[in-house]
């Protein structure tokens, strides 16, 4: 492949590209996103190359490894083209069936086959329910694509949004398309791209850099690791274009150095695209010139705001400053610096291939196109979901998500990271959208949807999430460095139990200083994990501090363990898993905990057998005498 | 301590000895020794024209680096929101007793470093624990005695 020099060379490029692909080619395409890594895609993949090899099927099967395809609970997944046969949790042990039944004889797998509630197998992908509600614009091309292959992402119409922009539209023109759209920023906060980009051209001085934020911090939140890792040339392209908007030849990915394999996959596919001319100088014969670096961070939440992100860039401590003049206008080296988050610029292409309008029709009033999610918790299906903005929490939760497992209830959705709140089951048919949640104490942020059951501890979640902060607050200002840390120690006193009733109060009174006071958004929102959890389940707070009890049986100092003396069948199981033998019991006796010594690791509720449920956990009330040892079973 | 030198010569060059590559050169130094030895950052601020209190500025703010020795073993438990829910916390006391080590820490004889970590973005198979990249989904007390001898 040598360099392309016009809009035309790309489309003969594509064309080329087509044209050798037998669209009816067996191809066996295998998930190796983060999540199917774990479960072992590496041996699957190379299970399948072997079994193919071994079957003289070489040349006659494309085998590709792919990004994440978003529903990891069920990992590894394989889907098998041009049929888009699906297999779910497959194990290298299966490949010689899956070689043999479905790419020789045609025929499906069926135990590899998604099953439904009622037991009615699914065989093609867009079928199965979990992919069936999503409407996957920006992420849907994952499972298509080698994400070290530009080729397969021109194949697909990649690069085809910038070649328009370069060679059809102007800077401005471009410009008002994407503030048409009214695209969002996809990293939190919601600020119109448009807006912000044309900030950074009006902004006084030559040079201006445009930035990729893939400093992906919250913690159960993984989608912009996805997408860099498998499609990179997306959110390239639209940054490039972003660039020519903005009159920008410079640009910075920042990415998270905890994300290797995202970083190996962006160097390969910036020197695919400087090779193919799409990145350089006088791309694609247009004379307009971008290059852009990447930059690994080191590890600390604060770094992806702004101006933290910025300062990192230069080689320093990545921590925030007043914003009185804002990045867009004096950022990197107090240049002007467009930054937007890693789903933003990969939207930019979809808006300039269909227009404003296209994508104005997706979503709600204020809040347009899709939003990736990442849907982990207590929740059936856990992965990677898109779905157009104004979706309910019920129908991504529930349609989507498969609802709680076990028969558990339903307690709470948490979302916006560190910097959200708890949503209750009063408002799940809650349109999701920037305003929405933010009008019930939540946020968009940047795309975690954390499921919690009747098992989680509210308060125990704000100190969760205050813990997090607290050792994440990068300590330039007083108050978020203190207060963070006073509400911290409230929480930690009405955990174990220590509380007295001044410390509502205080709950109540330092959120307000820190949402006044704080320098940056890491301290002004810190307090929203507190007060979303006081607003919905204030009872929580009121029954650990005045009963000493936690409704769910989380907290540790609040609880204990008991062994039901009617359930027990003494089957010797939590007696010998007991890490500190604080279980007694024998062959056919009764088995009782020693309260002293338990240490409430929840090692024997863990191992009890759920056919006997003898093992339960007490919270605010007096743990019951045992029976006398040498009790025997009374068996009926 | 020659070899921290070259070592550090070698990265410095390959970013062209630019300041504002400090955090980058940095990255380097701790992916090759697994931490930051005194006498390469030491090099890293002559070449680089940084003073040294500044060095210690970035590696004392950033997690990924360490200014003292790791151990072979790198074991990394999840405590990200969707592992915490599913019983993070009660995992990391299996392994921390299992260790004998806090996070944060190294064990004496340099066999294992423990830390936590926000999100390794697999929830699906939450809580989990991560040794030397290998992936291990809620495992049981056995399990851990295995995972453990495993490491030399």
């Amino acid at each position: 492949m040598g360099r392309l020099n016009s809009a035309a060379e790309l489309e003969k490029l594509r064309e080329e590209i087509l044209t050798k692909r037998d669209p009816n080619k067996p191809c066996v395409t295998i998930c190796s996103g983060t999540g199917c890594h774990a479960y072992g895609s590496e041996k699957v993949a190379e299970a399948f190359v072997e079994n193919i090899k071994s079957n003289g099927l070489q040349d006659k099967v494309d085998i590709r490894r792919t990004g994440c395809h978003g529903f990891c609970e069920k990992g590894t997944l394989v889907v098998i083209f041009p049929e888009e046969i699906c297999y779910l949790r497959v194990r290298p042990d299966d490949i010689p069936e899956i070689v043999s039944t479905t790419l020789i004889e045609k025929k499906v797998v069926d135990r590899l086959l998604y099953e439904d509630d009622d037991g009615q197998k699914i065989t093609h992908e867009s079928e199965i329910p979990f992919y069936k509600h999503q409407s996957r614009m920006i992420f849907g091309n994952n499972r298509l694509i080698d994400p070290t292959n530009i080729e397969d992402y021109i194949a697909l119409g990649g690069y085809a949004a910038l070649s328009k922009a370069l060679s059809e539209m102007t800077p401005e023109g471009v410009m008002e398309e994407v503030k048409e759209a009214n695209l969002r920023g996809r990293g939190g906060g919601g600020f119109p791209a448009g807006v912000k980009w044309e900030t950074t051209r009006d902004a006084p001085g030559e040079r201006k850099y445009v930035i990729v934020n893939a400093d992906e911090g919250d913690p159960g939140a993984y989608m912009d690791r996805s997408l860099l890792e498998g499609n990179p040339h997306s959110v390239l392209e639209g940054l490039i274009i972003g660039a020519y908007a903005i009159g920008s030849h410079e640009g910075y990915i920042y990415v998270r150095q905890e994300y290797p394999l995202a970083v190996e996959n962006l160097n390969i596919a910036l020197k695919q695209a400087r090779e193919l001319g799409l990145l350089g100088s006088d791309i694609l014969g247009s004379g307009f010139n971008f290059d852009v670096k990447i930059h690994r961070g080191a590890g600390a939440f604060v770094s992806g705001e702004s101006s933290a992100l910025m300062t990192a860039i230069e080689g320093r401590v990545g921590e925030p400053r007043p914003k009185y003049i804002r990045t867009a206008v004096s950022g990197v080296w107090d240049r002007p610096s467009n930054l937007n988050n890693v789903e933003t610029w990969a939207n930019v292409p979809l808006i300039i291939n269909n227009g404003a309008r296209w994508f104005a029709d997706i979503g709600t009033e204020g809040s347009k196109g899709t939003k990736i999610f990442s849907l982990v918790g207590k929740v059936k299906n856990t992965g990677l979901v898109e779905v157009p903005m104004g979706m309910t929490l019920r129908e991504v939760i529930y349609d989507i998500g498969g609802g709680i497992p076990g028969g558990k209830k339903f307690k709470a959705v948490q979302t916006g990271g560190p910097s959200g709140g708890v949503i209750p089951e009063k408002f799940l048919d809650l349109p999701v959208d920037f305003d929405e949640l933010t009008k019930v104490g939540s946020m968009m942020g940047s795309g975690g949807m954390i499921v919690m059951d009747e098992d989680t501890c509210m308060v125990d979640v704000a100190r969760y999430f205050i813990n997090f902060l607290a050792g994440e607050s990068c300590g330039k200002c007083v108050p978020c460095r203190e207060g963070i840390h006073q509400m911290l120690k409230v929480l930690n006193r009405i955990c174990e139990g220590e509380s007295g009733d001044e410390d509502l109060e205080l709950l109540d009174e330092i959120p307000e200083v820190l949402g006044d006071a704080a320098l940056c958004a890491l301290g002004q929102t810190a307090c929203n994990p507190v007060l979303s959890t006081l607003r919905y389940f204030r009872d929580e707070y009121e029954a650990h501090i005045m009963k000493r009890q936690c409704p769910a049986g989380v907290c540790k100092a609040l609880i204990n363990y008991y062994i039901e003396p009617e359930k027990c069948q003494a089957c010797m199981i939590c007696l010998r898993n007991c890490p500190v033998g604080a279980i007694d019991g024998g062959k056919n006796l009764i088995h009782t905990i020693d309260q002293e010594k338990c240490t409430k690791c929840g090692t024997c509720l863990e191992v009890c057998p759920t056919r006997f449920g003898a093992v339960i956990v007490l919270s605010g009330v007096e743990v019951p005498e045992p029976v006398p040892q040498g009790t025997e079973v009374a068996r009926g | 301590m020659v070899q921290d030198v070259a070592q550090t010569d070698e990265i410095i060059d390959k970013y062209k000895g630019d300041k504002s590559s400090l955090i980058q050169v940095l990255l380097d130094i701790q992916h090759e020794n697994r931490w930051l030895p005194r006498d390469a950052l030491m090099r890293a601020s002559q070449r680089l024209g940084i003073p040294l209190s500044q060095i210690y500025h970035v590696a004392t703010f950033y997690k990924a680096f360490s200014l003292m020795p790791r151990g072979r073993h790198s074991v990394s438990v999840c405590l990200g929101t969707a592992c915490q829910v599913r019983g993070a916390p009660r995992l990391l006391d299996k392994v921390t007793e299992k260790l004998e080590i806090e996070p944060g820490e190294t064990s004496e004889d340099m066999r294992f470093s423990l830390e936590t970590v926000n999100c390794l973005g697999c929830c699906a198979l939450g809580p989990v624990m991560v040794v030397d990249g290998e992936y291990h989904s809620s495992p049981s007390r056995k399990e851990l005695d295995v995972i453990a001898d495993a490491c030399e």
